[in-house]
């Protein structure tokens, strides 16, 4: 079976079915980068595992998980300054965390080039917003490339880096969820031939490298006289095309056309070759700075025309602009309603997006089109995984804490403690953003106890600060570090500290140094043990901490399968006669290997439970046990 | 070739990405364009997991429409009741395989898990042929995926994916160790149907 090495390392042209993640990767490769960098999120994740899948020694480049995406996005800056073609990936919100560098960069000279890849996420399918960073580039003056399949992916990361290698810049590739994720089969083109050349060729006179008062206008200039190059390379992009898949010709004496971009514009292509309208599309794929030229005649050879872009009416705003100071005479629709503004656009969507403007062309689909669920039945939401220590963490802590208690959620697999049955975490905000929440619900407040959660990888990536803070000014709540030594929730990254990368660090040292007065280190799987600590931590007046931790066993069961072929560790049993059908196991505790049948008898569900034994505890009437040695099944 | 639109749903864990692995390089070994997409993003098992396979040259656009699948394949009973429900087209067909993985409603008594003969109502509404696989005694659970595979293949599902090209697909991605277990179970269930 070929492998993501194999892909990534065959020096000669081929092609294959690869998804857009790791078409990008290739791209990388092929365009001869250097330095790539990210910090872990979805849906770019699939980027860093294909990069770290070729063996170190076989690699050409160097690939980073950085402690976030603001470092990460400043690693790849710094060699890009240093002449190396450079790349940094990470998911649309760490966008917020990387801004105030990413903001800064056209204004430098980065004599490698660089390119930003951001995966966006219309539909929120694993982010906490679906926000639109297509605002980012008219802020920072970068231009952006749109793909809407794996092959445009593929095709515009080269030219975006060669783009960005010529005008010593920084462009933006911007992915969303359904391209990232998308499979086709592609062409690619070989490896370069020549070793990747590492003279470090940073120099000041490439600069100015300082924003201070008086440079930061020449920069600004620069940065700006650079867009306007990019200008006219939009209107000259193949990437910026019509299409017209029934031709072009008026429609009962109008000419229509859609302006659209990334993967609303191929949908839009799907409902057109289901009909004989002939309609054209303006596909932009170059989209900041837009086309100017060609939508300027785009709008004048047509009598309507419609702008279809998923989340803000980014692209629609300017269009309009260039509409008014060209005179265009064309009317001009779009999306309007709330709805319209929100989610994903597949072809249901494009299709009455269509039937709206031009009912005597288009029927509206029929109903149930957008998916919702009609049917009665129950959610199947991510759960905890069995064996999760996060489980046994959450369970235990419930036994500790009152019902007036405030319980502060962070990202991460743990945030799934806000669903039934143990409804903990009760707002989720920004990654590492729990202890400044719980410190500000602490001021003035006496009357109830404040728990905050914390993930051990977002507690380098953008917790520190937070509890620095609180701890020093001894805010009066309980930080628990939910520490499974792993990113768990994007796939397993290694976290800082944890041995995978440089040494490991002592985390209870670390608070010690820090001079946190009361901390607790226990193994979640203690029940008893944690419920106490975390007594005592709440009982504390100011700051404490409280380490819960657990290997993650979804990583921990398949390390071992890697190391031990057939890797197993027997599952639990329930004595029947011992169960009195407390049902703890199944509705408090809430592993997903317990079964609860219509008799009230619960059994083992054998495809899921890992034999972690996390339940044992858990049993009011110790019902729950290993198989005896030597005992059939 | 026809064009088609398939659409596979699980529980996170069922490996439902190699499923989808397999039956995608068969549509190609078969001649049909292929665009797909799978769910990805969060590491925990248990939660719905999806894949979309669509065939043919006029599709652009890597996800199944609402209520445009050609072919449901639901690797457990209350999921296939659900992208039956959100996704089937009427005068289709659902394949699905028979277990059940209680998510945490049913567990804590909140809602019931769906009756068998939910499935049957829904199909029988959009005039949908339902096809069960179930195969006694599998050695893994994760052989439920070839279990359908060998259903698909033999009823003949899917233009041109007969069951040697899915056979050569299975050959190609499982490992060599495994192979001569998952191809038992493939062929039982295609004599199954
Ligand atoms: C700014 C930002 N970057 C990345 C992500 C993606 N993301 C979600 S959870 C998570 C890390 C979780 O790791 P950890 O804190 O160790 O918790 P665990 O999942 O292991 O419980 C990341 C990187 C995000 N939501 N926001």
């Amino acid at each position: 079976m070929s492998t993501l090495n194999d892909a990534l390392t065959r020096p000669e042209a081929w092609s294959g079915m690869l998804m857009g993640n790791h078409a990008l990767a290739r791209a990388m490769l092929e365009a001869g980068a250097q330095v790539m960098t990210t910090y872990p999120g979805s849906p770019t994740p699939e980027i860093a595992a294909a990069l770290d899948a070729v063996p170190k020694d076989a690699r050409r480049y160097y690939f980073e998980y950085s402690t976030n995406e603001k470092v990460a996005l400043e690693v790849a800056a710094g060699a890009s300054m240093n002449g190396h073609l450079s790349t940094v990936f990470f998911k649309s919100v760490g966008l917020n965390v990387a801004s105030d560098s990413m903001i800064q960069l056209p204004l430098m000279g980065l004599e490698g080039g660089m390119v930003v890849v951001l995966g966006d996420d219309p539909g929120a399918n694993s982010s906490q917003n679906e926000q639109d960073n297509r605002h980012f580039c008219r802020m920072s003056y970068m231009p952006m490339f749109e793909p809407a399949t794996p092959a445009e992916a593929y095709e515009m990361y080269i030219e975006a880096a060669r783009l960005a290698r010529e005008q010593r810049t920084a462009v933006i590739v911007r992915m969303t969820t359904h391209v990232c994720h998308a499979k086709q089969v592609l062409n690619f083109g070989p490896l370069p031939a020549r070793e990747p050349d590492w003279t470090p060729r940073f120099d000041p006179a490439n600069g100015p490298y300082i924003p201070i008062a008086k440079t930061v206008h020449p920069l600004k200039r620069r940065a700006l006289e650079r867009l306007e190059a990019f200008a006219e390379k939009s209107d000259a992009s193949r990437f910026n095309v019509i299409l017209s898949p029934n031709g072009s010709a008026p429609l009962n004496g109008k000419r229509l056309g859609v302006i659209s971009v990334a993967i609303p514009a191929y949908a839009l292509l799907e409902n057109l070759t289901q009909t004989e309208h002939s309609i054209d599309i303006l596909k932009v794929g170059l989209s900041y700075p837009l086309p100017r030229n060609k939508i300027a005649k785009f709008l004048t050879d047509h009598d309507e025309v419609i702008i279809i872009e998923e989340l803000d009416r980014v692209m629609e705003t300017e269009i309009k602009a260039i509409a008014w100071e060209e005179g265009a005479r064309c009317r001009i629709m779009s999306r309007t309603t709330l709805d319209e503004l929100q989610g994903e656009l597949d072809p249901n969507r494009t299709n009455d997006l269509l039937a709206r403007h031009w009912p005597d062309l288009f029927e509206p689909e029929p109903q149930g089109s957008a998916g919702d669920q009609q049917l009665d039945v129950p959610p199947r939401l991510p759960q905890m995984c069995p064996g999760c220590g996060h489980r046994s963490a959450f369970h235990a802590i419930k036994a500790a804490i009152d019902e007036a208690t405030i319980t502060v959620g962070d990202i991460g697999c743990h945030s799934l403690g806000n669903q039934p049955p143990y409804d903990m975490g009760q707002m989720i905000y920004s990654m590492g953003a729990s202890s400044g929440l719980a410190a500000g619900l602490s001021i003035g407040n006496d009357a109830r106890k404040i728990i905050a959660f914390l993930g051990d990888s977002t507690m380098f990536h953008a917790g520190l600060p937070g509890l620095l803070s609180a701890m020093l000014y001894d805010h009066d709540f309980t930080l628990v570090l939910l520490e499974n030594g792993t990113t768990a929730m994007t796939g397993h990254q290694p976290r800082p500290g944890s041995g995978e990368i440089g040494e490991k660090i002592n985390l209870v040292a670390m608070f010690e140094t820090f001079g946190v007065k009361l901390i607790k280190d226990v193994d979640s799987y203690a029940q008893a043990k944690l419920t106490a600590a975390i007594k005592e931590a709440l009982d504390h007046k100011g700051f404490s901490v409280v380490i819960a931790r657990h290997p993650c066993m979804l990583k921990f069961v398949r390390d071992q399968k890697k190391k031990i072929p057939g890797f197993k560790m027997p599952q639990v049993e329930i004595d029947q006669e011992t169960c009195d059908r407390a049902m703890v196991c199944v509705e408090k505790f809430g592993c997903p290997s317990f079964t609860a049948h219509e008799d009230g008898s619960v059994s083992v569900h054998t495809d899921l439970c890992i034999g972690d034994g996390s339940c044992l505890p858990t049993c009011p009437v110790n019902a729950i046990g290993r198989p005896k040695p030597g005992a059939k099944k | 070739m026809k064009p088609m639109n398939i659409y596979l749903s699980g529980v996170g864990g069922q490996g439902i990405g190699l499923l989808t692995e397999i039956l995608s390089r068969a549509c190609l070994a078969a001649g049909h364009t292929v665009h797909g997409c799978d769910t990805h993003g969060l590491a925990q098992r248990g939660g719905t997991v999806v894949s979309h396979l669509r065939l043919g040259e006029a599709f652009h656009t890597p996800r199944v429409p609402a209520k445009k699948a050609d072919l449901v394949i639901g690797l457990e009973r209350l999921e296939a009741l659900r992208a039956a429900d959100l996704m089937l087209a009427p005068g289709k067909a659902v394949v699905y395989y028979d277990t059940m993985y209680q998510p945490i409603h049913v567990r804590m008594g909140r809602q019931p898990y769906p009756k068998n003969d939910v499935l049957k109502r829904v199909a029988k509404e959009k005039g949908a042929r339902v096809e069960r696989v179930f195969v006694d005694d599998l050695p893994d659970p994760r052989m439920q995926n070839v279990a359908l595979l060998g259903r698909i293949a033999a009823l003949g599902l899917i233009e041109g994916v007969s069951t040697q090209v899915v056979e050569d697909a299975l050959r190609e991605v499982i490992p060599e160790k495994a192979l001569d277990s998952n191809l038992a179970v493939f062929w039982a269930s295609g004599r199954a149907a």
